[in-house]
C-alpha cells in the first residue's frame, strides 16, 4: 500500500550512504529537496537488495517525483517552470510541509 | 599475448620516421612496420570474461543454448527507432490511439504490431506548453524494446550530469532551441520505468499519410533532444 497520494509533497532523505558498497538509485542531487508526487508507479523489488545477488522482497512503492529545476540549483538558468521528474523508491522519502516552492 | 611490433617498446633503440612516403608498397620490415590501431578482440577483461562464463555455465547446465542466446541478440538487434515512429505517426492521425497510448503504452503499441515485452513505459507528450527529454542519471535505461539501442552519446557522462543541470544548453547543442516560455521538463529514468517523447506533429503535415508521417519521425525526436520537422 502506498504511502504517499498524487499530489503529496515529499522530501528526499539527505543521506549519503557509501557506495560502493550500498548500490542506491536516488541520485544526490534530489537528496535533501522537496518535490510533488507525480504519480504512483506501481510496487517493484527493492534495487538496493538485488544489486547484492538477494531476492528484493518485498515490493515497495515506486514514485515519479516531480522537482523544480531553480529548487535544485540555485543557479538554473531557464523557466521557472522548467521540471525534473524522477522515480524514487518510498524508504528514500518522508512527508514535507507546504504546498508549493521549497526551502532546502 | 603480445601484439608484436607495438609492445616492443620503443627503448630498445627503435626509430619511427613517418615522414617518408607512404604511397609505396614495401617488404614486411620489422623496423618499418606502422603502427596500427590496438585489436580490441586480445584483452579479456573482467566483464567480458564474466560474461563469458557465465553464459557458458548457462549452457552447460541446459538453462539456455546458445541458439537461444543467438535468437535474443537478433531480436535485439532488430529493434529499431522505426518501430517508435510508427507509433508516433499512428498517435499523430488517431486522437484515440494517442489517449490510449498514454493511458496503457503496452496495449496500444501491440495494436502497431510491436511488442515491447516486460518493459514498463511512460509516454510523454511534448505540447506548445512543455517539452519533454530523457535521460538515465545513473547508467543509461533506455526503452530499448520500442526504440532499439541507445546512441552513444545517451550513455556518456557528459550528456547524462549536463542535461539536468542545463538542458537548455545541451537541446541547443543538439540544434533545438526551446522557447522561454515553454517549460522543458526532464524524465530521469533512474529505477523501472522507461520513457519515449511523443513528439509534436510539424506543421505543414496535414495531407501526409501515416507512412509519410512516419518517415519524419527520428530517434532523437522520441528521446526529446530535438523536435520533428517538416
Amino acid at each position: 500500500m502506498a504511502r504517499f497520494a498524487v499530489g503529496d509533497r515529499v522530501r528526499v532523505h539527505k543521506q549519503f550512504p557509501p557506495t560502493p558498497p550500498s548500490h542506491i538509485r536516488t541520485p544526490y542531487y534530489v537528496r535533501g529537496h522537496a518535490g510533488i508526487v507525480e504519480r504512483i508507479c506501481g510496487a517493484f523489488r527493492n534495487p538496493e537488495e538485488l544489486a547484492f545477488g538477494r531476492d528484493g522482497a518485498p515490493e515497495i512503492p515506486l514514485y515519479r517525483v516531480r522537482f523544480r529545476q531553480k529548487d535544485l540549483w540555485s543557479d538554473y538558468e531557464g523557466h521557472e517552470d522548467d521540471k525534473i521528474d524522477i522515480e524514487i523508491f518510498e524508504f528514500w522519502l518522508d512527508r514535507a510541509e507546504g504546498s508549493e516552492g521549497e526551502t532546502a | 599475448m603480445s601484439t608484436g611490433h607495438d609492445d616492443q617498446g620503443h627503448d630498445h633503440g627503435h626509430h619511427h620516421h613517418h615522414d617518408h612516403d607512404h604511397d609505396h608498397l614495401h617488404p614486411y620490415d620489422p623496423e618499418h612496420h606502422h603502427p596500427h590501431r590496438a585489436d580490441q578482440d586480445d584483452s579479456m577483461t573482467y566483464y567480458r570474461l564474466m560474461e563469458e562464463a557465465v553464459r557458458e555455465l548457462m549452457i552447460d547446465k541446459g538453462l539456455v543454448t546458445a541458439d537461444d542466446i543467438r535468437a535474443e541478440v537478433e531480436a535485439m538487434d532488430a529493434r529499431t527507432p522505426a518501430n517508435g515512429a510508427l507509433v508516433v505517426a499512428r498517435a499523430w492521425t488517431d486522437a484515440d490511439f494517442k489517449t490510449r497510448l498514454i493511458a496503457s503504452p503496452k496495449e496500444a503499441i501491440a495494436e502497431v504490431g510491436h511488442d515491447i515485452g516486460p518493459m514498463k513505459l511512460i509516454v510523454l507528450e511534448n505540447t506548445p506548453e512543455v517539452h519533454n527529454v530523457v535521460v538515465c542519471t545513473l547508467c543509461s535505461c533506455y526503452p530499448r524494446w520500442i526504440l532499439g539501442i541507445p546512441p552513444d552519446w545517451y550513455k556518456s557522462r557528459s550528456y547524462r550530469s549536463r542535461v539536468v543541470r542545463e538542458p537548455r544548453a545541451v537541446l541547443r547543442e543538439f540544434g533545438t532551441e526551446i522557447a522561454d516560455n515553454r517549460e522543458v521538463r526532464v524524465h530521469d529514468s533512474t529505477a523501472d520505468m522507461r520513457y519515449m517523447v511523443l513528439p509534436m506533429r510539424p506543421e505543414g503535415t496535414d495531407s501526409m499519410s501515416e507512412e509519410e508521417l512516419a518517415a519524419l519521425v527520428h530517434r532523437d525526436s522520441m528521446i526529446g533532444v530535438t523536435e520533428v520537422s517538416v
